[in-house]
């Protein structure tokens, strides 16, 4: 892939995200893998540039965070859920505001293609009070995180890239602008006031932040990324993202509002759209989101009907939107569904969790499979690293006899991300039974696509670094049973040991670890350059 | 539809591990170096464990969405007979369907390479120069896994 030159090419919205953070020299990228968002990352390294994975989205934003208040350029990546994890700087950092862009991108997934919820993250732009920029190809995602640096830098804030689901991961033209001038070199500049959030300082950071915005707000009316298609009066469509595409297949004729800044809205310029129209239709995928804009703005316009809300949008739903048809959609085959791989480690340990009636608490990740038959053994599933918390509150709560069957199960990745504190927590507040953790430890982050992790010692490029050893870890805080087993090698193992560990009313962490089919070879050649190499 | 009735419409289907992803690549990539609009769809992640996959394929002049409504596929390329039924309804009525029944497998130098064949069978129907798929072929994989390619593409053009 050539890198400093204008071009035209072929690239999905993750690649193009990644080529505009490099030609606009983003210093470092960093985040936790999540479908859809993970290739970013992988890309910008692949191109270049300086990333890498961090345990979870809170700490990827807080380095990104710092990063900024050093005058680098930062990028920031996650999928929509681990926006939730990294609410905490999110909301504060819109405060404290930044020195270098701050480019946040949030990968929503509607219709939930691979995750536990559909959340829409334009809500958090609200919430927090960031700018939010929506892309609705490849082009967009190359040209609006350029343009999010820009507005990040103009006014020390950071903004909010949203993707979705099929910006990510279509594949559309990109022309690109090779590389622009580079920022200033990062060197500390003291801002006490500025960036320590006690209550004296955070009041006026308030203040700053809501002036701002209404700064960003009155440039989004007249010179944001917003435009207008042109069509016929009797039909206008207000929308953004994606759904834009759909709209100009559906409806080739109609009036066309695209929104591409969305937080704060251009609402003046959505009064002057609707009352150029006869009819002002809002479609968008998830939430009423700039429909509710627009009604608080007093813009008389259509939603769609609520059915709709579920899911993808589409050319299909947008026709039937358009036409107000809320007769019920037509079901297609659905396929053969996701199952744990052949030969795949984790198949053991789920059928050991059934059939020794375990109840299990479960988590996120390829072993969340073990929910279908034939293992059927998984009975909660949560977000990120609730299966200990979760399995330690059922643990305190059922009758004895059921809390004894009681067990959390979370992969490797999962652990690190948001595991360890609820191992804590299991030595903090031991339930009256015990409780009993099994790591699946396969040596990647299966479900995203093998990515590394700090459990596997190595960084996002996949050469050697520092390693979070958990049976280490989980020694350190107290645990004084510990089982590592291979679920592969000794077929019987994890059955003896869960049995084992259920029958004591002690904590017990069994760690069963054995590298993912399809990442062993990958891993095995990884290992030995690191062992060459020392 | 104003700008958009010349575009062809390509759904590929199969099962996870089969080459779907990477056989619209290659679609995408060789309309691209055609110097059409294109625009290639495709899920990630979970749906992609061992399941059914598939990823759709849009040029033309000027293409917007990224996905193929459903019944609107002009081709629908198959990979494992088993999907045949479930991917069907991205078919249109006079749509043509390409499957595995096409190609002679025991004439492929490589097994994994049915998907490649597949898109030499489909490649009988568009209007792409055989030099830009090759190209896109050899873009798409390690040099080690050209020859087999070409001529499973070649089995799939002329049978």
């Amino acid at each position: 892939m050539p890198q400093h030159n204008s071009e035209r090419r072929l690239a999905s919205g993750n690649e193009a995200v990644a080529q505009a953070a490099l030609d606009a020299g983003v210093a470092l990228g960093t985040g936790y893998p999540g479908t859809p968002s993970t290739e970013i990352l992988e890309a910008f390294d692949s191109l270049g540039g300086r990333a890498q994975w961090a345990p979870n989205e809170k700490v990827a934003l807080e380095v990104g965070i710092g990063a900024a208040f050093a005058g680098a350029r930062a990028l920031v990546t996650m999928k929509h859920v681990g926006l939730n994890v990294a609410a905490d700087p999110l909301f504060t950092a819109a405060y404290t505001g930044v020195t270098g862009g701050l480019v946040i991108v949030s990968a929503d997934d509607p219709g939930m293609a691979s995750s536990q919820n559909e959340q829409d993250n334009r809500r958090f732009a609200v919430a927090a009070g960031l700018p939010m920029l929506e892309p609705s190809d490849s082009q967009e995602a190359y040209d609006f995180t350029l343009l999010a640096i820009e507005i990040s830098e103009r006014w020390c804030i950071p903004v909010l890239l949203r993707m979705t689901t099929r910006v990510c991961h279509s594949a559309t033209l990109v022309q690109t602008k090779g590389r622009l001038a580079p920022p200033s070199p990062p060197n500390f500049v003291r801002d006490v006031p500025g960036r320590v959030m006690i209550p004296a300082y955070a009041r006026p950071a308030h203040h700053r932040l809501r002036a701002k915005l209404a700064e960003i707000a009155t440039w989004n009316e007249d010179h944001g990324p917003n435009r207008i298609v042109d069509g016929e009066r009797s039909l206008g469509i207000i929308t953004s993202g994606i759904s834009y595409q759909h709209v100009r297949e559906a409806a080739p004729r109609a009036r066309v509002l695209k929104i591409g800044l969305s937080h704060p809205l251009p609402v003046e310029a959505m009064r002057r759209f609707a009352a150029s129209v006869d009819r002002a239709l809002v479609v968008e995928e998830g939430d009423p989101y700039l429909y509710e804009g627009a009604r608080t703005a007093g813009i008389a316009v259509e939603q769609k009907p609520e059915m709709y809300r579920f899911g993808e949008l589409n050319v299909s739903r947008v026709r039937r939107i358009v036409a107000g048809d809320v007769s019920p959609e037509p079901a297609l085959p659905t396929g053969k569904p996701p199952e744990l791989c052949p030969g795949c480690p984790h198949r053991n340990v789920f059928e050991a969790l059934r059939d020794l009636g375990c109840i299990v608490a479960g988590d996120i990740g390829c072993y969340t499979l073990g929910v279908l038959p034939p293992f059927s053994a998984m009975d909660t599933c949560v977000c990120m690293g609730a299966a200990i918390g979760v399995g330690l509150g059922l643990r305190h709560s059922l009758p004895p006899e059921q809390a004894r069957k009681v067990v959390s199960v979370i992969g490797d990745s999962t652990f690190v991300h948001s595991g360890i504190t609820g191992l804590v927590e299991m030595v903090y507040n031991p339930p009256a039974t015990g409780h009993v953790l099994v790591i699946l430890d396969n040596g990647t982050t299966a479900m995203t696509g093998m990515q590394e992790h700090p459990g596997t010692g190595r960084r996002l490029d996949h050469e050697a670094t520092g390693r979070v050893v958990f049976e280490d870890l989980a020694r350190t805080l107290g645990i004084k049973n510990i089982h590592i087993v291979d679920p592969v090698a000794d077929e019987k193992a994890i059955a003896r040991v869960l049995r084992e560990a259920l029958a004591r009313d002690e904590l017990s962490v069994i760690i069963a670890r054995r590298p993912c089919l399809l990442a062993a070879g990958a891993i095995k050649i990884r290992e030995k350059k690191a062992n060459a190499g020392q | 539809m104003p700008g958009n009735s010349s575009v062809i419409n390509v759904v590929v289907a199969g099962l996870g591990g089969q080459g779907v992803l990477k056989a619209s690549g290659i679609l995408a990539d060789t309309a691209f170096r055609a110097g059409l609009d294109v625009k290639k769809s495709e899920i990630h992640g979970m749906s992609q464990r061992g399941g059914s996959v598939s990823s759709d394929v849009r040029f033309g002049d000027s293409v917007f969405s990224p996905m193929v409504p459903a019944g609107e596929a002009d081709f629908l390329v198959v990979l494992a007979a088993s999907q045949i039924e479930v991917a069907r309804p991205a078919l249109k009525a006079d749509g043509i369907l390409i499957h595995p029944g096409l190609v002679d497998e025991t004439r492929l130098a490589n097994k994994r390479s049915l998907n490649v064949a597949l898109l030499g069978a489909l490649a009988r129907h568009l209007n792409l120069a055989e030099n830009l798929w090759h190209a896109a072929i050899k873009a798409a994989l390690p040099e080690k896994l050209h020859a087999a390619n070409l001529q499973a593409f070649a089995i799939g053009k002329n049978p």
